[in-house]
């Protein structure tokens, strides 16, 4: 029977069906972090268990570190409960000889950016981690997955997930994406059309001529935001791209091995006639550079268009949120995207801190400053080593000449769980994913764009067409 | 995990679509290892109307009484009724915890988002998937002159209340099993080790790149 890429790594995984019906998924690797991982360590000590397989795991801290003052190590953390779950990740780690990069490795980083940096992510693998952002592994082929606390425990202690299989859903990228769009817009585009649970219960699977002429970088993007549609796990297709990125990484095989994995790494792709449960096209060459306006993902617009009108709304619930969403966002209705003032500008997080991203953002800002309405705007690269990598190429001072902060790899203003955060009311730029209220900050306003269009801003000082800049 | 096989309590209108978990609880209350300590900052964007952080007490918050959860017909609510896609976002699990925290035992909704669904399995809150237009006559009841009294009954399958007729739901029939007897994941999993060691020995044959790289 012919079968779906997803299909191919679920049957390759499946160990038994549980006497509840669920199926027992083998899991190849689990990454952890400080913040959904303490209490699930903490439940395996109680239950006097220990971790099937110490080697399947790869732990850093991300969520909470600080991005300045990152010379003082843990001493830099100011934030007291913060700290204690940074210095509970080391002492989990340490006793149970779980290989961690910790706040003063230059491999540390967001757990997303430094998996398939290392190589430790690697086609055919099924991933796990604490964290809904894991479908980001899933350019290469992995099946990777979020999961709650309490499954971070069940994969500790048993090597396997407990679940059902999901549906197949294929986006169909044609064209190609012009000068200026990238692959952030692509998947906003998608997003506003299958809306935030559009699919749910699904993996979804990214094709089409836009999507293999992105690379594994514009890939990593694609699938890090599938779960802001609803899907647990996205998917790409194993071709050129993916092998050239993967060979030579610390972690990936070598030698003989290596031809081994790579002849078996081939045939994940899914099959010509294999059967999907969904189906979305999207023309890619017809996209702008898209900008979200409101407090969910799906809320988004081309930068040529203006925000909603909620009396054109076909029904009363989109009505209301609609309402609620750009009183909150302090927009009127049918506000054109470019009239939109930023306060702030945040470049990072694990859809966009990876080189590719920051030199797209570079490219852009070279030889310009900061517009003076923007009071700040904050670079954090994805990990410690595009951190090396951006200032051996000379982006940093590009950024630090702009006027703009260049700070140490961590979550940072994605989440805002460490020191720097919007002020209630400030408009920010953001390369992130999630536009909720008060993400990034109490009372903080997010618009969700791609490294391109928020380094324009941030120049501008308002939303601009980076499609006439480039 | 604590079983669940009847709750009858009040119901607590949270008339919103699409609410995520970062609306659930606030990432500046994540900051915890443990699990418990959440129920006080539930919704805590909506409950007061100033920010929070962890350790502070209520008595040190200002509380916005135009919030549902405020008004004290709805103090001690045990179920929760809401919108469409409920708990979309982020997988923390301390989005069940601190509803469970705060009393509430069911959540009476027209679709969840995943991976929330998932984690009130683990935990003993049942999410009960209705359809919308029952949905919609809930919200009136619930919003109207007096309290709705709700009784969900996972024996039964069904979600009763003086004021209408019974209605049926449906939860696949291992889940309702495993939340009626509060049975634990890793011990039902764990029955399963040697067929899980077997497995994983013929993996690491297929693919040995998988195993000890670091
Ligand atoms: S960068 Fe943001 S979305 Fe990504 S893992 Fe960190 S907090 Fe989550």
């Amino acid at each position: 029977m012919s079968k779906t890429l997803y299909d191919k790594i679920w049957d390759a995984h499946s160990v038994t069906t549980r006497s509840d019906g669920q199926t027992l998924l083998y899991i190849d690797k689990q990454l952890l972090h400080e913040v959904t991982s303490p209490q699930a360590f903490e439940g395996l000590a109680l239950a006097g268990r220990k971790p099937w397989r110490i080697d399947a795991n790869l732990a850093t801290p991300d969520h909470n570190v600080p991005t300045q003052g990152r010379e003082q190590g843990i001493a830099g953390i100011t934030d007291l409960v913060a700290k204690e779950q940074v210095v509970t990740l080391d002492n989990n780690c340490r006793e149970h000889g779980i290989t961690q990069f910790d706040i003063n490795d230059v491999r540390q980083g967001i757990v997303h950016v430094v998996g398939p940096e290392q190589g430790a992510t690697l086609p055919g693998m099924t991933i796990v981690c604490g964290d809904s952002h894991t479908s980001t592994h899933g350019a290469f082929a992995a099946l990777a997955q979020g999961i709650g606390t309490s499954e971070v425990e069940h994969v500790l202690a048993t090597q396997c997930l407990a679940q059902s299989k999901a549906l197949n859903f294929r986006v169909e990228a044609t064209g190609s994406l012009s000068a200026g769009v990238s692959a952030k817009d692509l998947i906003l585009g998608i997003i506003g059309k299958t809306g935030t649970a559009g699919a749910t219960g699904h993996t979804m699977e990214y094709r089409g001529s836009a999507i293999r002429e992105l690379s594994m970088e514009g890939r990593m993007t694609m699938c890090n935001m599938s779960i802001e549609a609803g899907a647990r796990a996205g998917l790409v297709a194993v071709d050129d791209t993916t092998l050239e990125y993967v060979h030579g990484r610390p972690m990936a095989p070598v030698g003989a091995q290596w031809d081994e994995a790579e002849k078996a790494w081939r045939d994940l792709v899914s099959d010509s006639d294999a059967h999907f449960d969904t189906l979305l096209e999207i023309d890619a060459s017809q996209l702008a550079p898209q900008v979200s306006w409101g407090t969910s993902p799906e809320m988004v617009v081309g930068i040529d268009s203006s925000t909603p009108n909620p009396a054109n709304a076909t029904n009363d619930n989109d009505a209301d949120g609609w309402q609620r969403a750009l009183e909150y966002m302090g927009l009127a209705a049918d506000q054109p995207i470019t009239d939109i003032a930023l306060d702030r500008v945040f470049i990072g997080s694990c859809t966009n801190a990876r080189i590719e991203d920051l030199r797209a953002a570079a490219a852009v800002v070279a030889g310009k400053k900061k517009a003076k309405n923007v009071k700040q705007v904050l670079i954090v690269p994805g990990s410690g080593l595009v951190k090396a990598q951006a200032e051996a190429e000379g982006l940093a001072q590009i950024f630090v000449d702009a006027g703009f902060e260049w700070r140490a790899a961590g979550c940072s203003m994605c989440l805002a769980m460490n020191p720097d955060r919007l002020q209630a009311g400030e408009h920010c730029a953001a390369t992130s994913n999630r536009n909720f209220e008060g993400r990034q900050g109490y009372g903080g306003r997010t618009h969700l764009v791609s490294p391109a269009m928020a380094a324009a801003a941030a120049i501008a000082g308002r939303f601009v067409d980076v499609r006439d800049w480039v | 995990m604590q079983s669940f096989e009847q709750v009858t309590g009040t119901v607590a209108p949270l008339d919103r679509a699409n609410v995520d978990t970062d609306q659930i609880i606030p990432k500046q209350f994540l900051k915890s290892i443990r699990r418990t300590g959440f129920g006080d900052n539930l919704f805590d964007g909506w409950r007061y109307l100033d920010e929070g952080d962890m350790g502070m007490t209520q008595n040190e918050r200002r509380i916005n009484h135009e919030f549902v959860l405020n008004e004290p017909r709805y103090q001690g609510a045990q179920v929760l009724l809401a919108r469409d896609n409920f708990g979309c976002g982020s997988s923390r699990e301390h989005a069940v915890w601190a509803l469970l925290e705060y009393g509430f035992r069911a959540v009476l909704a027209p679709s969840f988002a995943d991976i929330f669904f998932n984690n009130c399995f683990k935990n003993g809150l049942l999410p009960v998937v209705l359809p919308a237009q029952e949905i919609d006559r809930l919200f009136e009841l619930a919003t109207g002159p007096q309290p709705l009294e709700l009784t969900v009954d996972l024996h039964k399958n069904e979600v009763r209340h003086a004021q209408g007729k019974s209605l049926g739901f449906s939860l696949d029939s291992h889940r309702r099993e495993k939340m009626l007897q509060g049975l634990d994941d890793i011990s039902l999993s764990l029955v399963h080790a040697d067929e899980i060691k077997a497995f994983e020995a013929k993996h690491r044959q297929r693919q040995p790149w998988n195993f000890g790289q670091h």
